[in-house]
């Protein structure tokens, strides 16, 4: 009896390499600007698109003996967000110093949250081809933004702008869940799209204010080990972000079948070139010597602070699509769309709420007025035409004052001079005529002018109808009622 | 009349100009003749502002001639170590680093002090960024003791100890970190209390390690400390580690007698590294107490003897972060042949920094650095909770802790400079009360043979400051002998 257990376990034996198919593991961390009046540890204003250095004070300057003070509006509005991404509040946090050297940070060190984050153990839904799927939520935490460096063409002076040194960051991170680069982009906007629902950051990745960057790693399909994975920043959109996931798994997989190794690294996006760079190697990554910050008290978020945070939360997108689905009518696509932004989703409920049709307002909404919109590349709050006046235009149209293709001009006049719905028509003279007389005159006139059609209809040719409509229409020049005009035609010449 | 105004005390000064006795301009005028005969041979002052002193005086004066209220230390010269941020003048922390550096804002307690209508004659030298405890790693100057100018004064508040000692000014501001104010305050015979963490506003103090400094007064009597103590403590809303407790006067509290109070011995501070004329000395103004009534009891601090390690794991962990953002990028020295910005960064350091300041640097990195964080750091955060429940069960036992402030009496320059581990054992009593985060305070109580002062240490719970200033007031007005002025008087 042998002893010692023969082992029987023999590697398994790995596809051919040509059929072998491999999955992307994403994670992402995301850095959001939150829109606080001050900055996280000090009373400057946040907005740093001030002329450089003017709003600074010895705290974010790191001057000698300065001190931070926490912002509790920054902890109200993290606290939001951590609920907002079901995400346990910790009742008892801290913040650390991350200990680095470069001048972009005053004082050599940011003020972090390292192993005790104020938020951690959510989750966010997203949906992708209409399946939905589930990303853990690692944690969100606080920190303060650096400064901006700016260097002089071709080298030689570097400028620091420290407005945005100490503006509050809150930076959120997910689990590995992510499988696509297309997963990413729909996890990246549905964050925005509750981040802004919060009114918590204005999300401009163009600005900086929303920055992602994505951890990526592949394994043969089925595996449950994870591979070596690359850091990809410096993504100025989602679509980058979308387009340099795709890159990176490409270029991962184009290594592994080539009998390569991935270099645990940090990529840079090229977004001219359409390619990941090779910034910096992790082994030479920094040891940041995090500890507790001694300059600032522990964080204690107890149970009436969090209630009072979840008590003023608004409606989140995806229970106010749920809503307006059953509360309207609207198909899951109108009411995807529609809840996309809270501007617009607010928009909408005011306008139903002044009296519209819900299906038209969703569609008058979705198709007419976000077409000049877009043309007009403003947001719906900068529109002129306010809810209460596109509902007057939609009932413009139901009691037949208007037909919908005047409607569509005169909300052109609406978007352009704000002007109400009804101080336009009655200035261009646009109210549709639905006097029976002078659309009778007016089919008269036609029928008189054409002897040749009149006959051809009479021969059966019922195609020829649609001319004496048009031609009607074009004597009201528009304005005629439509189905006065079918109606009167249809006596005229059938009688 | 010729009065020597600069050996009053502050509380005998404010009394005087507020009733119009003197005027806050003679005063100032009789301190910078006095800082001008024996400043050369003690070297306290780092920067003299006699033009700021006399236009602060002439505010005094002005305010007093209009019938308007002046403030509890109306008149009083106040001397400010140089690690205190100030507009006037500039805010070297005894630093080549910081040689030229002006702040550009003025501490909590330099406000708090002006406002209570002192007048500020300048500012006095330290240790380098407030490592050291002898004052010899100053970048500017060396100060001597004035009861003997072959030694030291202590450290790292050498300045501060040696200007009230040697009737430089009524008070000076110093910073405790491990004893920076009680230990020079013993080595130079005065009065020095280190407030309970969180008692004084930290913000404008130049931090070392922001978990255990202390801004506190240094002065010539306990009355005067108190007095200090009025102003400057109370919650600010600049430091979020301030605490937001009420202010009693404590200059009230220096009333009654010592009967049934239960003071405490600390039997590990009673070994042969006390020196023999500290224990005796000591010993006696134990016994003053008892003979009034007092009830002395032993107690035991068991964890003392890991005090030390804990304190120069603790420190350095945080002054090598508090000292990163003087990089020459902003402000204070960079070196003039860096080229790269490598090399701005190690070399403007590594020139302006002194050797001390060099070694907690990289003494503090090593301990945070990743794989020794839990080893060292981590462990001393929890010794120091240790450190801090023996004080909790001493304190069961005894309202106050009595002590020696220091091993031994001032030593002659160079004694211990080239042996960093004997220099740091000058603070073995005195780090423990930072580390538990309590009030202490140093009083005189005699001499050596060598006619050296000998201060006795005296402990309380946080923020006791009430109890642990009556029973020093106590002592002082008891203690059956004058200490007497140094021989430059």
């Amino acid at each position: 009896m042998s002893k010692t257990a023969v082992s029987t376990w023999a590697a398994p034996r790995l596809p051919e390499e040509s059929v072998m198919k491999y999955e992307a593991v994403i994670g992402m961390e995301v850095h959001v600007e939150i829109n606080s009046k001050s900055k996280v540890f000090c009373a400057c204003p946040t907005d740093f698109h001030a002329p450089p250095n003017t709003n600074v004070c010895p705290i974010c300057l790191g001057m000698p003996g300065a001190l931070p003070v926490l912002n509790r509006d920054m902890v109200d509005k993290s606290v939001a967000v951590g609920l907002a991404l079901n995400c346990k509040i910790s009742r008892w946090s801290k913040m650390d110093r991350k200990n680095y050297f470069y001048p972009d940070l005053a004082k050599n060190y940011q003020i972090s949250q390292y192993d005790l984050p104020l938020c951690h153990g959510g989750s966010i839904e997203i949906e992708v081809d209409g399946e939905t799927r589930r990303i853990g939520i690692t944690r969100a935490h606080m920190e303060e933004d650096t400064a901006r460096n700016t260097h002089t063409l071709g080298g030689g002076q570097s400028g620091i702008d420290f407005n945005r040194s100490g503006v509050p960051l809150l930076e959120i991170v997910t689990e590995p869940d992510i499988r696509s680069a297309a997963e990413a982009y729909a996890y990246l906007t549905a964050l925005k799209q509750i981040l802004q629902y919060l009114d918590v950051s204005d999300c401009n990745m163009e600005e900086g204010s929303l920055r992602a960057e994505a951890n990526i790693s592949i394994r043969p399909e089925g595996r449950a080990e994870f591979g070596v994975k690359t850091e990809v920043k410096n993504v100025a959109s989602f679509s980058g972000v979308q387009k340099a996931i795709d890159y990176e798994i490409a270029r991962q997989e184009k290594v592994l079948r080539e009998g390569g190794v991935i270099v645990q690294e940090t990529r840079g996006w090229d977004a001219d070139r359409g390619i990941t760079v090779s910034q910096r190697l992790k082994e030479s990554a920094h040891d940041y010597r995090y500890f507790p910050e001694p300059d600032l008290p522990p964080i204690v978020v107890d149970e009436s602070w969090e209630n009072r945070i979840r008590e003023g939360l608004p409606e989140l997108p995806a229970p106010r699509k749920k809503r307006l689905e059953s509360q309207y009518g609207l198909s899951a696509y109108d009411a995807h769309v529609i809840t996309l932004s809270k501007p617009v989703a607010d928009y909408y409920e005011a306008v139903v709420a002044a009296g519209a049709d819900p299906k038209k307002a969703s569609n008058w909404l979705m198709v007419e007025l976000q077409a000049l919109l877009s043309a007009a590349k403003l947001e719906i709050q900068a529109c002129k035409i306010g809810p209460e006046a596109l509902a007057a235009l939609l009932k413009l149209i139901d009691t037949g004052l208007i037909s919908g293709k005047i409607a569509k001009e005169v909300l052109v006049e609406m978007f352009d001079s704000g002007l109400p719905p009804d101080t336009i028509v009655r200035d261009k003279g646009l109210s549709q005529i639905s006097d029976t007389g002078a659309i009778e005159a007016a089919v008269k006139q036609v029928i008189d002018a054409s002897p040749e059609q009149v006959a051809q209809f009479k021969a059966g040719k019922d195609k020829v109808f649609g001319y004496f409509v048009g031609q009607v229409m074009k004597a009201t020049r528009g304005k005629g009622n439509p189905q006065l005009i079918n109606d009167i035609l249809r006596r005229e010449l059938e009688g | 009349m010729t009065m020597d105004w600069y050996w009053k005390s502050a509380s005998e000064i404010s009394a005087a100009v507020r009733s119009g006795v003197v005027s806050a301009s003679d005063i100032t005028e009789a301190q910078l003749r006095r800082i001008d005969e024996v400043d050369g041979r003690i070297d306290a002052y780092t920067q003299r502002w006699d033009d700021t002193a006399r236009a602060m005086a002439a505010k005094v004066d002005k305010k007093a001639s209009r019938g308007e209220a002046l403030g509890p230390l109306a008149g009083v010269p106040v001397g400010l170590k140089e690690l205190l941020c100030t507009r006037v003048g500039k805010t070297t922390c005894a630093s080549k680093m910081l040689e030229h550096f002006r702040s550009p804002y003025d501490a909590t307690v330099v406000k708090r002090l002006e406002a209570a209508d002192a007048v500020f004659l300048g500012k006095v030298n330290m240790d380098e960024f407030a490592m050291g405890s002898s004052t010899e790693n100053s970048a500017i100057k060396v100060t001597r003791n004035p009861w003997n100018l072959k030694c030291v004064p202590g450290g790292s508040s050498g300045g501060s100890a040696a200007a009230v000692s040697a009737g430089e000014c009524a008070i000076s501001l110093g910073s405790d970190t491990g004893g920076s104010i009680r230990q020079p305050a013993c080595l130079c015979g005065c009065v020095g209390i280190k407030p309970t963490y969180g008692r004084v506003s930290r913000y404008g103090l130049v931090a070392f390690a922001s978990s255990l400094d202390q801004i506190g007064p240094l002065t010539r009597t306990v009355e005067d400390a108190a007095l200090t103590l009025n102003v400057i403590c109370g919650r600010d809303e600049m430091d979020a580690t301030s605490a937001d407790l009420p202010v009693p006067d404590f200059t009230g509290a220096l009333t009654g007698d010592v009967r049934g109070l239960r003071i405490g011995l600390p039997k590990e501070y009673f070994t042969e590294a006390l020196s023999e004329p500290m224990r005796e000395r000591i010993e006696q103004a134990v016994d003053a107490y008892r003979a009034n009534g007092a009830e002395i009891v032993e107690v035991s601090l068991p964890c003392s003897e890991y005090a030390i390690a804990v304190y120069y794991i603790i420190c350095t962990a945080e002054a090598s972060a508090n000292l990163a953002r003087f990089d020459g990028v902003r402000y204070g020295f960079r070196h003039p042949e860096a080229k790269t910005m490598q090399d701005m960064y190690v070399m403007s350091k590594s020139a302006a920094f002194g050797p001390e300041v060099r070694r907690r640097i990289m003494l503090g990195t090593y301990v945070l650095s990743s794989g020794y964080y839990d080893a060292y750091y981590l462990k001393a955060q929890k010794v120091r909770a240790l450190i801090k429940k023996d004080f909790d069960a001493a304190f069961e036992k005894c309202d106050v802790i009595a002590g020696p402030t220091s091993p031994t009496a001032s030593f002659e320059f160079g004694a211990k400079s080239d042996n960093p581990l004997e220099m740091y054992l000058s603070d073995i009593y005195t780090i423990s009360v930072n580390l538990a985060t309590l009030p202490g305070i140093s009083i005189p109580c005699g001499l050596t043979d060598a006619g050296l002062p000998v201060g006795m240490q005296l402990m309380a719970r946080p923020f006791e400051e009430e109890l642990l200033l009556k029973t020093a007031h106590f002592y002082e007005q008891n203690r059956g002998f004058d200490m007497g002025r140094p021989p430059i008087a």
